[in-house]
């Protein structure tokens, strides 16, 4: 088997994550998740069924909305959307997300962008993915500095969405909204338990040993690098033609 | 219609207006930045509708901005916004953190002459915590409790965007970007720049009618040929990426914005 390169590992476990959604919404400048969405749909159409709904912000090929940047939030309010992504500055361990900035608001030390559609998507989408390939104490804190999107939501607020899981370059999480806090669920490649505890800011549930990210197979990796590719091209050209250098760079 | 051009346009600004601006795909009229930083109206109160970049940063660099209500702030794949950053970390704008939704329903609201408009979600969020022109009611058609946010109506004093064509009856072509009608639904003034005028009547075939704001909503309308450069344009040219790239690597210093700004290459290329 050939070898598998890393973003590829992430790749492959958000299809994983997606399976079974119907429509599912990407953000702009966001090539993994829009990798991962693409390759489950990619993985249903080989199987003959029809695949998720991709709707990717900012962009013409995948946009079904005519209602102006309103819409997806609209859609998302309606129940219409399944799973979204979301990425943070900072992520603590109640999976509570900043996009705002580090130090004391409103003169942040560090300012981010700002909170995009998180004060409402987190709480109306019922998959959400937190994603941030970046696995650092600086980025998963005990407590974030400012909650521009909480992880868990007191008794009797409406929230019918919420994080399902915690996606880095170093491993799984799964989110348990009861506790609430994250259990890793399994390693990457490369990597280990010590490492990640040395990497994370917060504290979560491990089993002793924990699992290895599930690889994916070949036909999955051959729809990957063909189709899939191919399809993200469109979208994100130079993260497309920087992952086939990358395998270009393997296999030499 | 008597078409406009872009400074005399600019004369509409007033000190102390609130001018709402559109995200960056949507349709921002670059072309209006110069004429507005050259007119000098301080103090303004922006709206991004629902996110900013480029214009937004070159109108804080210039120190015309009092406030920013926004989702968020950025130059895109070029990076964060190095103006607006700098003046968040110098206490020199008033910031509005919202949610893209939480824009649109203020605007929503206004399009609909209604004071408020309810939005789920936010509670337990620090954007809640620090505007205090967000209420929370208990929804009042539920039994008991329900917690729900009110959003006040926004109601710019300017709303400033760039499409490709307007006709020479005033009318205005928006194509699918409806945020940008809900933008003048909601606006005292609307200044629109265009790519072309066209000789027909946009509102005579039902085709085009159905993607046209009505001259109703447009105070003026000025052409502007690649006025959302290095925007792109929605069906008419790609962003200009490296331009925006080198915007945000000049803009890193108060001096590097200068030096930026005083070039005559304010033009597209």
């Amino acid at each position: 088997m050939a070898e598998v390169l890393p973003r590829e590992v992430l790749i492959c476990t958000i299809a994983r994550l997606l399976d079974g959604v119907r429509h599912v919404a990407v953000g702009a400048s966001s090539p993994i998740p829009a990798a991962g969405a693409m390759l489950l749909r990619a993985m249903k159409q080989a199987g003959g069924a029809v695949g998720p709904r991709i709707s990717i912000l900012g962009s013409v090929e995948h946009n079904f909305f005519t209602n102006g940047s309103a819409e997806l939030f609209d859609c998302a309010g309606q129940g219409r959307i399944d799973a979204f992504f979301l990425g943070g500055g900072q992520i603590d361990g109640a999976g509570n997300v900043n996009l705002v900035g580090a130090g004391e608001y409103p003169r942040s030390s560090v300012r981010w962008p700002g909170s995009f559609g998180s004060a409402y998507l987190y709480f109306v989408v019922p998959r959400v993915i937190l994603f941030r390939e970046e696995h650092t104490p600086r980025v998963f804190v005990e407590k974030v500095d400012f909650i521009s999107a909480p992880g868990v939501s007191p008794e009797g607020v409406f929230r019918s969405g919420g994080p399902i899981a915690l996606l880095t370059g170093k491993g799984l999480f799964r989110f348990d909204k009861t506790r609430p806090g994250f259990e890793l669920e399994s390693v990457h490649p490369g990597h280990d338990l010590a490492e990640i505890k040395e990497a994370t800011g917060f504290r979560f549930a491990h089993d002793a040993e924990p699992r290895h990210t599930a690889l994916p197979d070949r036909s999955t990796l051959d729809l990957l690098r063909g189709r899939v590719f191919d399809e993200l091209a469109e979208t994100y050209p130079e993260f497309a033609a920087q992952m086939r250098r990358d395998l270009v760079a393997v296999d030499a | 219609m008597v078409l406009s051009e872009p400074r005399v346009m600019a004369k509409h600004i007033e000190p102390g207006m609130r001018v709402a601006l559109p995200v960056d795909y949507a349709g921002v009229s670059m072309a209006m930045t110069q004429p507005i930083i050259e007119r000098g109206a301080g103090d303004l109160d922006l709206v991004c509708v629902p996110t900013g970049g480029l214009q937004v940063d070159q109108l804080v660099g210039a120190g015309l901005v009092r406030s920013v209500e926004t989702s968020a702030v950025s130059l895109g794949e070029a990076g964060g916004a190095p103006r607006f950053n700098a003046a968040v970390k110098e206490g020199a704008v008033r910031l509005k953190d919202a949610t893209c939704p939480a824009i649109h329903a203020g605007l929503m609201a206004a399009q609909k002459g209604s004071p408020f408009m309810p939005l789920r979600g936010l509670i337990g969020t620090d954007l809640l915590r620090h505007r205090d022109d967000w209420r929370v009611v208990d929804n009042p058609l539920a039994d008991g409790g329900d917690p729900i946010v009110l959003i006040p109506a926004i109601k710019p004093d300017v709303t400033i965007f760039h499409v490709p064509m307007a006709d020479r009856f005033g009318n205005v072509w928006i194509g699918r970007r409806r945020e940008l009608a809900a933008m003048a639904y909601a606006s005292h003034i609307v200044l629109v720049t265009v790519e072309r005028v066209v000789e027909e009547n946009l509102l005579a075939d039902e085709m085009s009618a159905a993607g046209v704001l009505p001259a109703l909503y447009v105070t003026a309308v000025a052409r502007a040929p690649k006025g959302a450069w290095p925007y792109g344009l929605w069906g008419e040219y790609p962003a200009d990426s490296a331009e925006i790239a080198r915007y945000a690597k000049a803009a890193r210093t108060a001096d590097g914005f200068s030096a930026y700004m005083a070039r005559a290459q304010m033009e597209p290329a």
